[in-house]
């Protein structure tokens, strides 16, 4: 296997607050290789988002990493402080956020926005900045790229806005692209042109894509591994074929259950009983026991065991038999 | 007879700046037409289903269903009461009675400062009935505890909230209930959870739903018949599974390639061409033409009425 762009071991973060020390993140592992795309699902408080931001170091105080290591392209970059980090982000990491409307400022012309990104990071004269920013938007399909420049964010539809956001987060050509919930926002058919967009982009400049959905088809379509996260851990990596087919944790297979399928038709769907658990109030052993059918006496007890890169499919003392699930 | 018929239903927005800019500015008035002559009927004791992306007026139908807005033109029929036209007050009244609506935001459409039994109850309680245990009960229908009626809605999470929504829908035991997107903010097991809930009350009340969702596969689960949806106009009517499987439309074809399947592993599909367009400047003729693979000239000039093919109501020049 080629070297990995990013590489996260056994990251760690802790939110204390007067209720205690609260860990959105527990323990997570995974690398992401050149031209890849890691799906990361999970539901909401699952700790997916909180992960990205950590990568970006975006972590508001008082959340911090307490444990583990991220490295980029073979580079420390969790203990990096202020302006080191500043130099990074954007330059070797480019973050695409929900909803593009808040993530551009309303009062600057697109072009700026894009000449200042690359400005800061490029050793480029205003001229070339300019020409780079144009060549971004035309990379991500803006018709009339060269006019377009100088409009404002509310003069673009939600699709168009969101490619605005993706040529931010390419014009200094970083590595690794995290993408968080990149298309919820937008509808069916402009959601398609996005996630095209993604991947037409990783395959020809090589960049590993981080993509932060709770949409299972979104990551059927699009990645290339998926890991599965549940109250804060990682339960469940592997391509994304074998995963979303052939469960191993009984999360992700229950989670597959409960998603509508055409070829389902009309029969009840699964249902997980309860609730994802409050981050103050986790249950022992395994996050998960209370709504597994399949949970023991050993699974109340023990924390289960964690997921290693490389290691097995699934956080779990007893994973599922391979069995199809998706027809 | 159908329990609800809408018919030539019209919705115009006035979107025009104020007197003062018009002037100014030389401007003329505004208008958006969210919802042109759309007619449907909806069945007893069936889920109506309507889907289509943002601004394609599914929301604007299901409002002037429940009376949160009227008609520009044409009209609903709800058991034989025009609502717009119906002069008898009592009439009206009796039809509303039989009408609920379930919101998709949860964290919005619950009062805060409200204990979740006086929200439960507020449609009877509103129209002066007797409501005593009444929240008790629907709650443990809808699968909470009777002891949460004493709660108030941020003791709740997101799918146990949109279960009082259902509960307090449920509460003046309507007929029709409209339900605006309600999962859609909601977890995927969460939302499995709410759906059956949904099912399984629809059986046990003899309900009738109109569904109004941009999910396609939710509403190929739930629905019996699907309207789809484009810039206010309905361009297909259908049963689910001859919508699904054979889909007329060129758009509802876009609409069903472009959605992302579970099986289809690292699928590429050409992406649909280009956007909606500006609902305040619609195209000529047919609404779809500039983004439509089979346009013709006739697409550009006339625009389409609905017609029977191969058992769908089909809004198309093209498909034979």
């Amino acid at each position: 296997m080629t070297k990995p762009i990013l590489s996260i071991r056994d990251l760690t973060v802790e939110i204390p607050t007067r209720y205690g020390i609260l860990r959105p993140v527990d323990g997570v592992s995974y690398d992401i290789a050149p031209g890849e795309i890691l799906g990361v699902v999970g539901e909401s408080g699952a700790g997916k988002s909180m992960a990205g931001n950590a990568v970006i170091g975006l972590l508001s105080p008082p959340a911090h990493i307490s444990k583990g290591e991220i490295h980029v392209n073979g580079t420390r970059i969790d203990n990096l402080k202020g302006d080191a980090m500043r130099k990074l982000r954007g330059k070797q990491i480019g973050m695409v956020f929900q909803d593009p409307l808040t993530s551009l400022n309303p009062l600057l012309r697109i072009g700026d926005q894009l000449t200042e990104t690359i400005l800061a990071h490029l050793d480029v004269t205003r001229d070339q900045a300019q020409q780079r920013a144009i060549a971004a938007l035309e990379e991500v399909g803006i018709p009339g790229a060269r006019e377009r420049v100088n409009s404002y964010p509310h003069e673009f539809s939600g699709g168009m806005r969101q490619r605005v956001v993706i040529a931010l987060a390419l014009c200094a050509e970083p590595s690794l692209i995290i993408a968080d919930e990149p298309t919820t926002a937008l509808d069916v058919s402009v959601q398609a042109q996005i996630i095209a967009l993604l991947k037409q982009l990783c395959r020809t400049r090589d960049t590993a894509v981080m993509l932060i959905t709770h949409d299972m088809g979104v990551i059927a379509e699009a990645a290339d591994r998926v890991a599965v996260m549940y109250a804060g851990k990682l339960v469940e990596l592997g391509p994304v074929r074998d995963v979303l087919t052939k469960p191993s944790h009984p999360y992700t297979d229950g989670l597959m259950g409960s998603t509508p399928l055409a070829s389902r038709g009309k029969a009840r769907l699964h249902q997980i009983p309860g609730a994802m658990p409050r981050l103050d109030n986790l249950p022992t052993g395994c996050a998960f026991h209370p709504r597994c059918p399949y949970s023991t006496d050993k699974c109340a007890a023990d924390p289960a065991p964690t997921l290693q890169d490389g290691g097995g499919a699934a956080a779990c003392f007893f994973p599922l038999p391979h069995k199809a699930k998706v027809a | 007879m159908a329990l609800v018929s809408v018919q030539h239903l019209t919705r115009i927005f006035d979107v025009s700046k104020p007197w003062l800019n018009r002037v100014i500015e030389r401007r003329e008035k505004a208008f958006l037409t969210a919802v042109s002559d759309v007619s449907f009927n909806i069945e007893e004791k069936t889920i109506y289903a309507l889907v289509g992306e943002s601004g394609s007026g599914k929301s604007t139908i299901g409002k002037m269903l429940v009376g949160l807005l009227s008609p520009s033109e044409g009209s609903v029929t709800i058991r034989d009461v025009d609502l717009s036209r119906e002069t008898d007050a009592a009439k009206i009244d009796a039809v509303r009675a039989d009408i609920q609506m379930i919101f998709q935001d949860p964290f919005a459409s619950l009062n805060p400062r409200w204990r979740v039994r006086d929200i439960i109850v507020e449609p009877v309680a509103a129209r002066g009935g007797e409501t005593t245990g009444m929240a008790e009960k629907l709650l443990e229908q809808v699968g909470l505890s009777a002891r949460d009626a004493g709660k108030f809605p941020h003791e709740f999470s997101g799918g146990q909230r949109q279960r009082i929504c259902i509960a307090r829908a449920l509460a003046s035991e309507p007929k029709l209930i409209v339900c605006d997107e309600p999962t859609s903010a909601l977890d995927v097991s969460v939302q499995a959870q709410v759906l059956n809930l949904m099912s399984d009350l629809k059986d046990e009340f003899g309900l009738t739903y109109l569904f109004i969702s941009h999910d396609l596969t939710v509403v190929q689960h739930m629905a019996d018949k699907v309207g789809v949806l484009y810039l206010g106009r309905l361009v297909e009517e259908a049963a689910p599974d001859a919508l699904f499987d054979d889909p007329k439309h060129p758009y509802t074809q876009m609409l069903l390639a472009a959605a992302p399947k579970l099986g289809e592993f690292g699928r590429e599909v050409p992406p649909p061409k280009g956007e909606i367009p500006d609902p305040i400047n619609p195209p000529t003729g047919c609404a779809y033409h500039p983004r439509c693979p089979l346009v013709g000239d006739v697409c550009k000039k006339l625009r389409p009425e609905l017609r029977e093919v191969r058992g769908a109501r089909v809004a198309c020049h093209m498909v034979k």
